[in-house]
């Protein structure tokens, strides 16, 4: 431990160089092939298996283990792709305590499921990491799909639109394509570089442009795309992030986790991203778990999770919610901020204890605090968009606004979890549906 | 602690666990050792006439099979006999027995089947203090083709000329080790009875061939691009001989003629299995190939815990105990009907029982929305698949119904007496019952 790690204030380089990598290094470490083996063998290759049924993308599960045991991991891998394009990324990031493996019958009967996003994410690699794309783009359609958002949504559509033959473009603010999964997820989820590769290795498939720096709304309309493309799909994300509201949220030090988690993915030296001594994240969800998790690994002393109800009504799983506590953050619940104290920065923050239905007990807890992040939701920003259900996009199965010819899918629309998986769900079944319209 | 001393044909050692003759008892290091770690006995490997030995490939020897984690479950081999010269051999011999006295010391012998060639060796064998001799007429590769293991193994006529041979030219005690490469294990074993053997042991090896490069399509193990079948052995070989040792316990043409029991034993379990359908004593090989001399320890601890379970105090009393309850299937009670029975708390609704009863038996199991799976009792016909299936020990059991009752499958009242084939009306040679 330096020293530098009790120094007040927002700084970089809290721990000694070179103990950076190891500190955000894959949380999972990929199964060796060995590994793989024995983990497949405890698949019981269930009936009518609940693993598939509670997959958001169906992925038939024990038959792509059965692939793996027996020695075709790259006919595994193809089996997951061909439901889910990112399956990659979402080996690594489903909460699969809470997906797949929370209905094995070996976590029911056991408490120990098999192992199925780390044989996932086996299989896969083995194929990606060959640069193998094992699907082939049909014959042109000369229709063409203008697909908004590079993300889990945008890019599940895009591919299974251009494997089936249409011209794709799909248009992204930022500088990168992946969305999230580049920008909004913690670093040691998702190690070297991964999000881009796994972009690379999906446009293999031909036919899909991707334009960075457009955003709807700036440099398109809606109508516009219209006008230019047979079919459009947004896919867009929440732009948004909630306020904080209370006094003093204005100070400086209180930011978005979600612009702290992209700064942190983007930055190319982690030595070099500032972090306060004393950090409370606010909020329940992966945003804010990602967020304290990477405040301790980057030499933060105290960081305090602070949510307004009990843990059983985190949004974060409780595997997410174990992780920080292992790591040393620290979880307090029921309480709600009230002010934040400071001259200019954030010195401290105070809460409120609430009860079960959030009533003020007028019991208070201030915190110290030198950084505070907010990770109280995301909401849809921009005008022009479809009729929306509460505050997202209203679609109905096949993904259909109620715009005719438009598309949407992704945390730009309700019914979703929220997660990378049932974006990719709801981007390719919109293709599908886009498809049928397309070419009837 | 039961005591566990083992009296085979008048052959004492301090338990019933020997080593079979095998590449772990090619030389004194290796006997040494296994006797220091506990094993009753031992078989030395097989040796052959004097002059200069046989030679082995110097690729793969052995070829396997392997469950979950690379648990090996069968391995196959085409080693020969000794390539150590026979006096090198027989010196060691010696030198182990002297230091040994308590344990058996087995002499594997294998030569041309010519009355001469056998008379010469068992002198310099019987020089060594060996308890007795065991007549290798099962190594069904390599020397086979030279006209010895299992090639005399498999024409009942030589095995018994050969027998009589060594009766007459040594007082040593005298196994036939019998080779499973035939029809009908009863013929060479009645043979060596014949010839006056004092008895049998198996099984040898099983021809076999493990696997099959894809890529060099060589059998394996490949030596420089080609293959050979060779003997098979390990675990999974055990159910065969189980069957071959019962047979011969039971059948009325070698009933009675000791049997040292081999095929698969790894654990003390396995041992005991092989002792109650009528093996006196068991060797064993794969087992200590895979882990090392030490499993000897569970053998013997296990057995031991056993027979004091059965409040049984000499191993004796374990030989044979299943012999009587071997039987014909014409002689099985088809008035005995059971159900299967599906216990819902241990039940971890994998329905790995459901889609081999639907798909592959009776559609005697009905799968709910919530995934409840229960037996459709008018079906079942207590075959006992989904039994073998489930993943869970004791989920699904076979249940007897209780004479009088129903059996909803066929609306016949379950009769408790007993009834087989042959008085069965549908049997066409049906005898009238009594």
């Amino acid at each position: 431990m330096t020293t530098d790690v009790f120094e007040p204030g927002i700084r970089a380089g809290r721990l000694a160089a070179g103990t950076y990598e190891a500190e955000f290094s894959d949380l999972h470490p990929p199964l060796d092939s060995h590994e793989a083996l024995v983990a497949a063998d405890r698949c019981y290759f269930c009936h009518d298996a609940p693993c598939m049924t509670a997959c958001p993308t169906d992925i038939d599960i024990p038959l792509f283990i059965r692939q793996i045991a027996t020695g075709t991991p790259d006919a595994a891998a193809k089996t997951i792709l061909s439901q889910n394009i990112l399956g990659g990324m979402c080996a690594r990031v489903c909460p699969t305590e809470t997906l797949c493996e929370e209905v094995c019958v070996r976590e029911v009967a056991e408490g120990k499921p098999v192992l199925i996003g780390q044989l996932q994410r086996y299989a896969t690699d083995h194929l990606q990491a060959q640069g193998k794309h094992p699907f082939v783009r049909a014959a042109r359609t000369e229709k063409t799909v203008a697909i908004v958002g590079a993300g889990p949504a945008g890019l599940s559509c895009a591919h299974r639109l251009a494997m089936l033959g249409h011209d794709v473009v799909v248009l992204d603010a930022r500088p990168k394509p992946g969305g999230l999964n580049e920008y909004g997820i913690a670093t040691y989820k998702t190690t070297d570089g991964f999000a881009q590769a796994e972009v690379d290795w999906l446009m293999q498939i031909g036919g899909i442009v991707i334009r960075h720096g457009v955003a709807l709304g700036r440099d398109v309309t809606l109508e516009g795309l219209q006008k230019d493309f047979d079919a459009v799909f947004l896919g867009m994300g929440l732009g948004g992030v909630n306020a904080l509201d209370a006094p003093g949220a204005d100070k400086q030090g209180v930011v978005d986790a979600v612009d702290f988690i992209a700064d942190l993915r983007q930055a190319d030296d982690l030595a070099q991203v500032p972090i306060g001594r004393d950090v409370v994240v606010i909020g329940g969800g992966m945003t804010a778990v990602d967020a304290a998790v990477q405040a301790k690994l980057l030499g933060a002393l105290n960081v305090t999770l602070a949510y307004r109800r009990g843990r059983d009504r985190m949004n974060a799983s409780r595997f997410e919610q174990d992780l920080a506590a292992s790591q040393g953050v620290r979880i307090v619940t029921h309480v709600v901020p009230v002010a934040v104290h400071g001259n200019g920065a954030v010195r401290e923050i105070e809460f409120e204890y609430v009860d079960d239905a959030m009533k003020g007990t007028g019991q208070m807890l201030r915190l110290p605090a030198d950084q505070v992040f907010r990770a109280i939701g995301q909401t849809l920003e921009g005008d022009g968009l479809p009729a929306l259900d509460g505050r997202k996009i209203r679609v109905d199965a096949a993904g259909r606004t109620s715009v005719s010819g438009v598309w949407a899918g992704g945390d730009c629309t309700g019914g979703g979890e929220d997660l990378t998986v049932t974006a990719v769900a709801q981007g390719r079944d919109a293709a599908m549906d886009i498809h049928k319209a397309l070419v009837g | 602690m039961a005591d566990l001393t083992s009296n085979f044909i008048g052959i004492k050692s301090p338990n019933p666990f020997w080593l079979a003759s095998a590449p772990p008892t090619d030389k004194e290091y290796n006997v040494r050792r296994a006797y220091e770690a506990g094993w009753g006995g031992v078989v030395w490997k097989t040796l052959g006439m004097e002059g200069p030995p046989v030679v082995n490939v110097n690729g793969p020897r052995y070829g396997a099979i392997w469950g979950a984690d690379r648990r090996l479950l069968g391995l196959n081999n085409i080693e020969l006999i000794t390539d150590r010269p026979l006096e090198v051999n027989l010196r060691e011999m010696k030198a182990v027995k002297r230091d040994y006295p308590d344990r058996a010391l087995i002499a594997s012998i294998m030569v041309p089947c010519e009355e001469e060639a056998w008379r010469a060796i068992l002198p310099h064998v019987e020089d060594t203090g060996a308890d007795g001799i065991e007549l290798n007429f099962g190594c069904p590769h390599g020397m086979a083709e030279r006209g010895m293991g299992s090639a005399v193994g498999q024409v009942p006529e030589y095995i018994e000329m050969v027998t009589r041979w060594c009766k007459q030219y040594t007082r040593m005690p005298v196994i036939v080790k019998l080779t499973p490469n035939i029809t009908n294990v009863i013929y060479p074993a009645a043979a060596a009875k014949r010839g006056g053997a004092d008895a049998v042991s198996l099984i040898n090896t099983i021809n076999s061939i493990t696997s099959v490069d894809l890529d060099a399509f060589s059998p394996e193990p490949m030596i420089d691009g080609k293959g050979t079948h060779g003997g098979y052995c390990g675990p999974a070989v055990k159910p065969i001989a189980l069957n071959m040792v019962a047979e011969i316990a039971r059948h009325a043409d070698t009933r009675g003629i000791p049997i040292s029991g081999i095929g698969g034993i790894t654990t003390w379990r396995d041992a005991a299995e092989f002792m109650t359908l009528g093996a006196g004593n068991v060797q064993v090989c794969t087992a200590a190939m895979t882990y090392g001399f030490k499993i000897v320890q569970e053998m013997i601890s296990g057995l031991s815990d056993y027979m004091d379970s059965k409040g049984m105090t000499s191993v004796d009393e374990v030989v044979g105990r299943a012999v009587p309850n071997v039987t014909d299937w014409n002689q099985l009670n088809l008035n005995y009907v059971a159900k299967a029975k599906i216990d819902q708390d241990l039940c971890i609704s994998c329905g790995r029982c459901f889609a081999a009863c639907e798909d592959t038996s009776h559609q005697a199991i009905a799968m709910s929305e919530d995934r409840t799976f229960t037996v459709i009792e008018e079906e079942c016909v207590a075959c006992n698949l989904c039994v073998n299936v489930c993943p869970v020990e004791d989920c699904i059991t076979l249940e007897a119904m209780t004479p009088g009752q129903t059996d909803p499958r066929t609306g016949l009242v379950v009769d408790g007496d007993y009834a087989n084939w042959t008085t069965h009306p549908n049997n066409p040679s049906a005898t009238a019952a009594e």
